[in-house]
């Protein structure tokens, strides 16, 4: 089992939570080009590695989280700054 | 390992190796080498679950997937070893009203483009597969099934080490335990790979590593829109012959086949989350199973003797991106998702053409990177995302 570190509830079941996937930098809709929002859309490091991304706790607190995970061996560390206002 | 090579294809797999042994075979182009980091056949080709259908939704992926068919219906002449491709029938099971309309329309587009494909109701799906719960008293009843006569399973290796044996008779040479570490790029043209046997210099290379592809296309600084993650799968101990076609569920997340030795295997839908781990997980098993007893519920003695993962690389179109990129020289075959294995052949045959020829065939033009960045998707969805 996986467990991830809620910054509201605690250490809690990987099962708990939904994946949104890694933390990518949404452009000004007022000023990206098409180009530019479609890379923001479909683009992705796909890191093997430690990646930053966003996990939203669909059977606990129902907020977004943010972690660290090691893509390969499935280590989850915390982030500072992993708290309140954290959606991805 | 010589110093330089026509073509270098990253990937020892089934595309990897149909590549090369097509551009062999069909164009006569035999500087190959084909590197693979672990054994041929070491990643998805030989993690699958051996299912081929072309059965899917839109035209285009009819007909690739059709041709594959085709080609892999001749393969055990073409290559003189047994692949042992049984063209038992695919029955891919509507629990609700959504999905027997996504099966209609499948139907009529398989129908079309000349696949044999079918809605079939409860009665007929009883009369195929009478081990199958098909009671209005189910959890999830079965409303009805897309019949697809020409689909079926294959061994999967066999297929591997024909393609394998086939090049290198034509001259192709393979090198296992060969890492790609890097790719020299020159002014927007490839100019050598860099591998943990040595450097090789070359001005064509191809990308078939599936799962790892992302990363070997930042080797060449070209960006990708893939995320891998990992599918697992499992079989049972042998059992007496009771189940002649291929079953999926998508509802349910499952597919079922008996191999010949008598064994069920299972396959899912991909893992809930990105990753390069190929652990199975005690949460896969335990859904599996129940899913598998809710179609069968005769089989609650079986025991599993195995799970495995391999690594898919999903598309955000459930769609491949094949053919050439920004970088001169550096092609893609990837992004193959949970469907890789059945296009094989198609791929090979395609992507040696596009290399050999310099133009993109018409039969993968709108798998091109540059859909994405012009919106024209090939939603595969309906009829990829668990299907097989």
């Amino acid at each position: 089992m996986i467990l991830l570190p809620c910054a509201w509830c605690g250490l809690r079941d990987a099962a708990e939570f939904q994946h949104v996937g890694e933390i990518v930098a949404r452009p000004d809709p007022r000023t990206a080009t098409p180009a530019r929002w479609r890379a923001y859309l479909y683009l992705r490091a796909n890191r093997c590695g430690w990646t930053a991304e966003t996990w939203y706790h669909r059977m606990g607190c129902r907020r977004f989280v943010k972690v660290e995970r090691h893509t390969e061996t499935n280590e989850v560390r915390p982030v500072s700054g992993g708290a309140p206002g954290a959606v991805g | 390992m010589k110093a330089s090579y026509d073509v270098v294809i990253v990937g020892g797999g089934v595309h990897g190796l149909a590549a090369a042994y097509y551009l062999a075979a069909n164009h006569g182009i035999t500087d190959v080498a084909v590197l693979d980091k672990g054994y041929l056949g070491s990643g998805g080709s030989g993690r699958n679950t051996a299912i081929l259908r072309s059965n899917y939704l839109t035209p285009e992926g009819v007909r690739f997937y059709d041709r594959s068919i085709k080609l892999y219906q001749r393969l055990a002449a073409e290559l003189d070893f047994n692949v042992m491709f049984s063209q038992r029938g695919h029955l891919t099971l509507a629990h609700s009203d959504a999905s027997l309309r996504t099966m209609r329309w499948r139907a009529e587009v398989n129908k079309i483009e000349g696949v044999d494909s079918e809605v079939i109701g409860p009665a007929e799906i009883k009369r195929l597969v009478p081990f199958l719960d098909v009671s209005p008293a189910a959890r999830y009843p079965v409303l009805g099934a897309l019949w697809h006569p020409p689909g079926g399973i294959i061994r999967h290796d066999a297929v591997v080490w024909g393609y394998a044996r086939a090049a290198a008779g034509l001259g192709v040479h393979l090198h296992q335990n060969t890492e790609v570490t890097g790719i020299d790029v020159v002014g927007g043209q490839v100019r050598g790979v860099r591998t943990s046997q040595g450097d090789i210099a070359t001005r064509v290379v191809l990308n078939a590593t599936a799962g790892w592809c992302s990363l070997i296309s930042d080797m060449a600084g070209v960006a990708m829109p893939v995320q891998t993650f990992p599918l697992q799968a499992a079989v049972t101990e042998p059992v007496k012959p009771f189940l002649s076609t291929v079953i999926v569920s998508g509802t349910l997340h499952v597919y079922v086949s008996q191999t010949d030795r008598g064994e069920l295997v299972f396959g899912a839908s991909v893992d809930p989350f990105t990753s390069y781990s190929m652990r199975g997980s005690l949460e896969f098993i335990e859904g599996l199973a129940g899913h598998v007893l809710e179609l069968m519920p005769a089989l609650t003695k079986v025991r599993v003797l195995r799970q495995w993962a391999g690594l898919c690389d999903m598309t955000p179109d459930f769609s491949p991106i094949m053919g050439r990129t920004p970088v001169d020289g550096f092609l893609t075959d990837v992004g193959w998702g949970t469907y890789g294995f059945k296009a094989g052949p198609v791929s090979g045959e395609a992507m040696a053409e596009c290399i050999a020829s310099g133009r993109t065939p018409e039969i993968i033009a709108a798998f091109g990177l540059d859909r994405f960045a012009e919106g024209a998707l090939v939603g595969e969805k309906g009829a990829a995302a668990v299907g097989h």
